[in-house]
């Protein structure tokens, strides 16, 4: 009789345990997996250039005291046709990009820029993802903020919007 | 006119992940084995506890993701070039966090789960002790 109250307990767990249920089934989790290679200088690679008469990327060349920012990209990515406007605006605005172009070919790559336009100083060409793995990197695009020493700075995940530009912009201009 | 308004609309559905997908061929090691079984042995059970990250919830020793390929690919090579297992997952976390392995370790976030059987078994006993001894008590009485 005095302890009454304890009968409620099994039917609490279980309302808390709905509760939890509802909860995930309402607000899924993040699915987007963050790269964990932040404030880490850039891992080294050296390679090829992704089609004919764009220079390669080496990692050294990633740190030449310029921020930066290393657009991660394929020309088989629908999202990353979205980005080419903003990555111009970028370029106008006086910021180094670069590009690594994931398992693709050259004369895709050529075909891409033709339509999109290159906003690149250098593309190199990541056949089998390696750098891509190197970089904590789960998708295209992603964009990654390089400092002058070649320290990643931020991992953008998913197309730049033109709302993004000016804080992409104010950042890289504060690494100076 | 119903089947087709059937395939245009499975047309639509599919039109972008064909899209989406790249030509080049699978990178060498994401289909081959290498040729050192014992290599393979330990390049398979690292895979298999190893997370795809485009089909999540899947291994990359399952997924045909163009990138669970290239994974298997990096794991292949770096164990042919003789690094260790447990390197690798090391390597892999280092990029990707705890997500990325299905192995994962003691921690703050974890703790509940490793310990929480272990509550329970005792919460369990506690209660069944105490009744246990209550049913005596009440044969006594």
């Amino acid at each position: 009789m005095r302890n009454r109250w304890i009968l409620f307990v099994p039917l609490a767990i279980m309302a808390l345990l709905f509760g939890a249920f509802v909860y995930r089934l309402v607000t899924p989790p993040e699915t987007l997996i963050q790269s964990q290679w932040i404030n880490k200088p850039m891992p080294l690679f050296d390679l090829p250039p992704a089609t004919a008469g764009v220079e390669g990327l080496k990692s050294s060349q990633l740190a030449d005291g310029r921020p930066r920012l290393v657009n991660v990209f394929a020309s088989w990515c629908i999202p990353c046709r979205a980005e080419a406007a903003q990555l111009e605006a970028l370029k106008q605005a006086g910021v180094p990009i670069d590009g690594i172009a994931i398992r693709d070919r050259p004369e895709d790559v050529a075909a891409f820029l033709n339509e999109f336009g290159n906003p690149f100083d250098r593309i190199g060409s990541d056949q089998q993802s390696s750098v891509q793995i190197a970089l904590g990197s789960s998708g295209v695009p992603e964009t990654f903020l390089v400092d002058g020493k070649g320290v990643i700075r931020e991992q953008i995940q998913g197309v730049i919007l033109a709302d993004d530009v000016p804080r992409i912009m104010a950042k890289l201009e504060a690494m100076k | 006119m119903k089947a087709r308004i059937f395939l245009a609309a499975m047309l639509t559905l599919t039109a972008l992940p064909l899209g989406a997908q790249d030509r080049l061929p699978p990178a060498p090691y994401a289909y081959q084995q290498l040729n050192d079984p014992a290599k393979e042995a330990r390049a398979k059970a690292l895979m298999e506890t190893l997370r795809c990250l485009v089909c999540q919830g899947q291994s990359i020793a399952d997924s045909d993701a163009p990138l669970a390929g290239d994974m298997r690919h990096e794991v292949r090579t770096k164990i042919a070039a003789g690094e260790s297992p447990e390197a690798i997952r090391n390597w892999l976390v280092a990029r990707y966090g705890n997500w990325v392995s299905y192995d994962p370790p003691f921690d703050g976030a974890t703790a509940l789960l490793w310990l929480g059987p272990l509550m329970f078994l005792g919460v369990g006993g506690w209660l069944a002790f105490g009744r246990f001894r209550r049913g005596d008590g009440e044969e006594e009485a």
